[in-house]
């Protein structure tokens, strides 16, 4: 009600009078450029959000967030006060500049802003985080099916609590282990396909039912005459419903010994949950940053852009736009110093120019690399479904054009360490384009970047070893040191001996083993 | 749209998570911070925390590969020349032209050592952690007795600012619940029920009109507020003891004692003055210099200027005396005392101090010290370690059980080493 009243009363100003001039700003010119932004985001781009929270803040507020994973509250824990400590010092000694603001996938969407930004960057802060971003957070699939925008602030208050009680009740120290063991095993906290629903009782004996009766249907007894396969005997029974009941092999360790440690008490378990649920929200985010920052990129392009047209913004506000848009989406060539690998911003925003070009002005070859959106003539639309539909790995393997790889003068080279020098497998030419797109699209799916271990099973009738494989990938194994300390917590967790075999998957062949024993500090 | 300004809101939001850091790695912080107290200038102690502490203790594990074995896939942008099937030479120091897509997975790797800065509170936390002020059991708590005001309870006068609002609502209601005043949504109902009455011409309209006077009528004799509804917040004055503390500086300043006895004698008085201004809220120094004749002096003069003449060690200690009878009774201050001295005394002078420390100054001391200060070079090796004459009056003295810690400082690296083992937290002081 408030906030209707006072929004009629700064209506957005006409087009040709500016939003602000200088670099000062106030909060009504702060409500000024979000109500002009909003008269670009939603009619010309079409985009849709979760209302807006604008939350200024100071560069140590900044550096607090930064500590705490970008959000507004959080539990408490030592990793944080030193992550905070080396940011302190690298701001301090100028070796760090700090971002123009950070945004939380929430609803309502809160992005904070620095307060040293000058209103221009206000500008181009909010096109680009309180409207790209919370577009993206709002419409994509992953964030949809994964995260729970309404309810994570509430869940971290919940969580922030819990783990102070239970220091209170419990101790620092025993919490402290928990959560370092808990931080260790985070990225393998997390499910990347949902889980199936257990049937319940009703459904399970109408299945039993249908498969009888489908049974008695096609019988036919002849088929009790032919001779059994030789060694056709299948797996042992009792493990296969010991994996059965453990949900074996599962590639969500958090889960795992949540639910099925044996020694840890219940205060524990809900601690591994928080982890676990914190890993899963910031999933979707890990998945999808080139997407992300190219949807907030372009969607800030066209709206400072937009508003520049309208007459809104002075030509110095303007240059000052570009001066700064340009720094974001610079990419340096592999042979720069300042190279550091592919920028997303620069990608993203790329591609999402790209695309906007192949739907409204398609060359020949656009035509027969994208038939389905070359030349149909709404570049937002495409735009939109694909920041609904589809995550950097799939979006790179889809969309990439044969156009921009020559751009961007891509090329692929192979390090084997069995040959002496490393190889260009391939180039920007009629040859490499989809061997190149394809191994570009599987760097950025985070399951093949991430080590796929799993557990798979437990000794329960010998000496309850717990027993995970490494599936490694080209033979690549993990850090040694790392590995071995993460297995240490591991075991403390589960309570018993736990064995970590890096298996190499195309001769099953165990390359590596890690073992370790339980420390009895929890128990 | 919201904005929220929080840049009023409270700062050091990660505090919590800086002390849980810092108690992890308060052991190696602790060695660090000893190690760099050794080297540094003590006037410089705590001004620059940069310590670094080994980063094993704080490393955070992941499962990650192994960076640069195994075979990698690089896509790189910029190409100029190269064509497919090329050969291109490993980059020295592994890992192609930076691993793309894989920007910051090796990092954790080579975190050798960890940086960071401490603040002074915290640096000189752990810079004196475990010292304690000896005599604990002696030290009258030494009282100039403030007033402070605190909170307590409730009472039914007071100024309109301390006004206890939920409180004196709770009594209204409380009381307008008990004397049935009438709600104000009662009223309403009754006369939206006249006004249909009126329209409607219905016969029970003087009945509905006398009964809403009845209810005006109670609504005005029972007010909404009462005087005797007020509540407000009770202040009480109470004592508040500030501990205080004067710390005498006495010095030979004869022309035995070198620029670096001088020197030894001040870093252990800025340790002191440190040591005591974090335990007392108020700190005084006295400085006393003497010769063969005692003066108090500033701090200046104190260090700076040369005197030449005999040494008379009880000089400094009457002037001591002197001074405490006039301005710093023992039953208001703690006393603290050191005394720095290349050792030297007029041999006759023995007794005379010796009943002047037994009789008035360590009665009065929470804490006597005497650093002896010797040469840099220490005691010339193959000579018996020479006993100075003044060493032989305070031993005897501390062998009666006189509470007197002397302890005997060649170099400036042993400052520190000293100072701890006086004011270590297990008595030190048993012999010397």
């Amino acid at each position: 009600m408030v906030a209707s009243l006072s929004r009629t009363k700064s209506t957005a100003p006409a087009p040709g009078e500016l939003l602000f001039s200088g670099n000062d700003w106030d909060f009504e010119t702060i409500r000024r450029i979000h109500d002009a932004c909003e008269a670009v985001a939603g009619p010309e781009l079409g985009l849709s959000w979760y209302p807006n929270q604008i939350e200024i803040i100071t560069a140590e507020q900044m550096l607090d967030a930064y500590a705490s994973i970008g959000m507004p509250l959080f539990y408490k824990h030592w990793s944080f006060g030193k992550h905070f400590a080396q940011q302190e010092a690298s701001y301090r000694r100028g070796l760090m500049g700090l971002a123009y603001e950070i945004v939380i996938n929430s609803d309502p969407c809160i992005s904070y802003v620095m307060e040293e930004n000058t209103a221009t960057m206000q500008t181009l802060v909010i096109a680009h985080a309180a409207f790209g971003h919370n577009h993206f957070f709002k419409n994509n699939y992953l964030f949809r099916q994964w995260t729970d925008a309404e309810g994570i602030l509430d869940y971290l208050d919940f969580a922030k609590g819990y783990i102070a009680r239970c220091e209170e009740r419990y101790g620092h120290q025993a919490v402290e282990h928990v959560l370092d063991a808990a931080h260790a095993l985070m990225s393998q906290g997390v499910h990347r396909y949902p889980r199936k629903k257990r049937p319940d009782l009703a459904s399970e004996q109408r299945r039993e039912r249908e498969r009888e009766e489908h049974g008695e249907q096609i019988y036919n007894d002849l088929w009790r005459t032919l001779p059994a396969k030789a060694g056709g005997q299948k797996g042992d029974p009792a493990l296969e419903r010991r994996r059965a009941l453990l949900e074996l092999p599962q590639e969500n360790i958090l889960y795992f010994l949540e639910k099925v440690a044996p020694r840890l008490r219940p205060w524990q378990r809900e601690i591994l949950r928080i982890v676990r649920l914190v890993a899963q929200y910031f999933y979707p985010q890990r998945q999808t940053k080139v997407m992300n920052e190219g949807c907030a990129t372009y969607c800030h392009y066209r709206i400072m852009n937009a508003l520049s047209q309208k007459g809104q913004l002075s030509e110095a506000a303007y240059l000052e736009f570009l001066t700064s848009h340009t720094n974001v989406i610079r990419q340096p060539n592999f042979d720069d110093r300042s190279f550091g690998g592919h920028n997303p911003y620069a990608l993203g925003f790329a591609m999402m120019q790209d695309i906007a070009r192949i739907v409204e002005q398609p060359s020949q070859e656009d035509r027969e690399w994208f038939p389905d959106i070359a030349g149909t003539g709404d570049a937002m639309a495409v735009l939109r479904d694909c920041w609904e539909n589809y995550r950097d790995e799939s979006f790179i393997a889809q969309f990439l054009s044969p156009k921009l790889m020559r751009d961007m003068r891509l090329f692929h080279v192979v390090d084997d360490p069995d040959e002496p020098e490393m190889r260009v497998e391939a180039i920007h030419d009629e040859r490499g384009y989809r061997k190149m797109r394809r191994s570009f699209a599987r760097q950025y799916d985070v399951a093949w970047l991430d080590p796929d271990i799993e557990v798979v099973d437990v000794d329960l009738e010998g000496d309850r070893r717990l027993i995970l494989h490494h599936k490694a990938l080209n033979r690549i194994t993990l850090q040694r040191e790392d590995a071995r300390r993460v297995l240490q917590h591991l075991a403390d967790l589960w309570g018993y001996d736990a064995v970590l075999k890096e298996v190499d998957p195309a001769s099953g062949a165990v390359l590596v083993e890690h073992t370790a024993s339980a420390r009895p500090i929890f128990f | 749209m919201h904005i929220v300004d929080r840049r009023l809101n409270p700062g050091g939001k990660s505090l919590p998570n800086r002390q849980r850091f810092l108690r992890r790695v308060k052991d190696v912080a602790q060695r660090a911070v000893r190690e760099s107290a050794r080297e540094k200038d003590i006037k410089d102690l705590g001004k620059d925390g940069r310590i670094s502490v080994p980063g094993d203790g704080v490393r955070e594990p992941r499962f990650a590969r192994q960076p640069g074995t195994g075979h990698q896939d690089y896509i790189l942008p910029g190409n100029k020349t190269y064509v497919e099937g090329d050969r291109i030479e490993r980059p020295p120091g592994g890992g192609g032209g930076g691993g793309a897509g894989e920007g910051g997975e090796g990092s954790e790797n080579g975190e050798d050592a960890f940086h960071f800065v401490l603040t002074r509170e915290e640096f000189l936390d752990l810079f004196l952690e475990d010292l304690e002020l000896p005599d604990l059991a002696k030290r009258r708590l030494a009282v100039v007795e403030t007033e402070g005001l605190r909170r307590a309870g409730y009472t039914v006068s007071g100024s309109p600012a301390n006004l206890a609002l939920s409180r004196t609502l709770r009594n209204s209601m409380s009381r307008r619940i008990a004397l049935k005043r009438p709600k104000l949504e009662e009223v309403a109902a009754l006369e939206a029920e006249i006004a249909a009455a009126e329209a409607a011409g219905d016969p029970r309209l003087p009945d509905l009109t006398s009964k809403l006077m009845e209810l005006r009528e109670r609504s005005k004799r029972i007010p909404y507020v009462d005087p005797i509804d007020l509540r407000f917040r009770r202040f009480e004055p109470y004592p508040k003891p500030i501990a205080q503390a004067v710390m005498f500086c006495l010095m030979d300043v004869s022309g035995s004692m070198t620029e670096h006895m001088k020197d030894l004698a001040k870093r252990f008085y800025i340790l002191l003055h440190i040591f005591l201004t974090r335990r007392y809220k108020h700190v005084e120094i006295v400085f006393i210099r003497h010769t063969d004749k005692a003066t108090e002096v500033d701090e200046e003069t104190f260090f700076g200027s040369r005197e030449t003449g005999g040494t008379l060690v009880s000089s400094a200690l009457v002037e001591m005396k002197r001074i405490v009878a006039e301005r710093y009774s023992p039953d208001d201050w703690n006393i603290y005392a050191a005394q720095a001295s290349d050792g030297d005394n007029v041999s006759s002078d023995g007794p005379t101090s010796t009943e002047l420390l037994r009789a008035h100054i360590l009665p009065a001391c929470q804490h006597f010290a005497y650093l002896e200060v010797g040469d840099e070079n220490g005691p010339r090796a193959g000579f018996v370690e020479h006993r100075t004459t003044l060493w032989r009056t305070y031993e005897a003295l501390a062998k009666a059980g006189e509470p007197l810690a002397m302890r005997k400082v060649n170099h400036r690296r042993d400052i520190y080493p000293v100072f701890r083992e006086l004011f270590g937290r297990k008595d030190a002081r048993a012999e010397a």
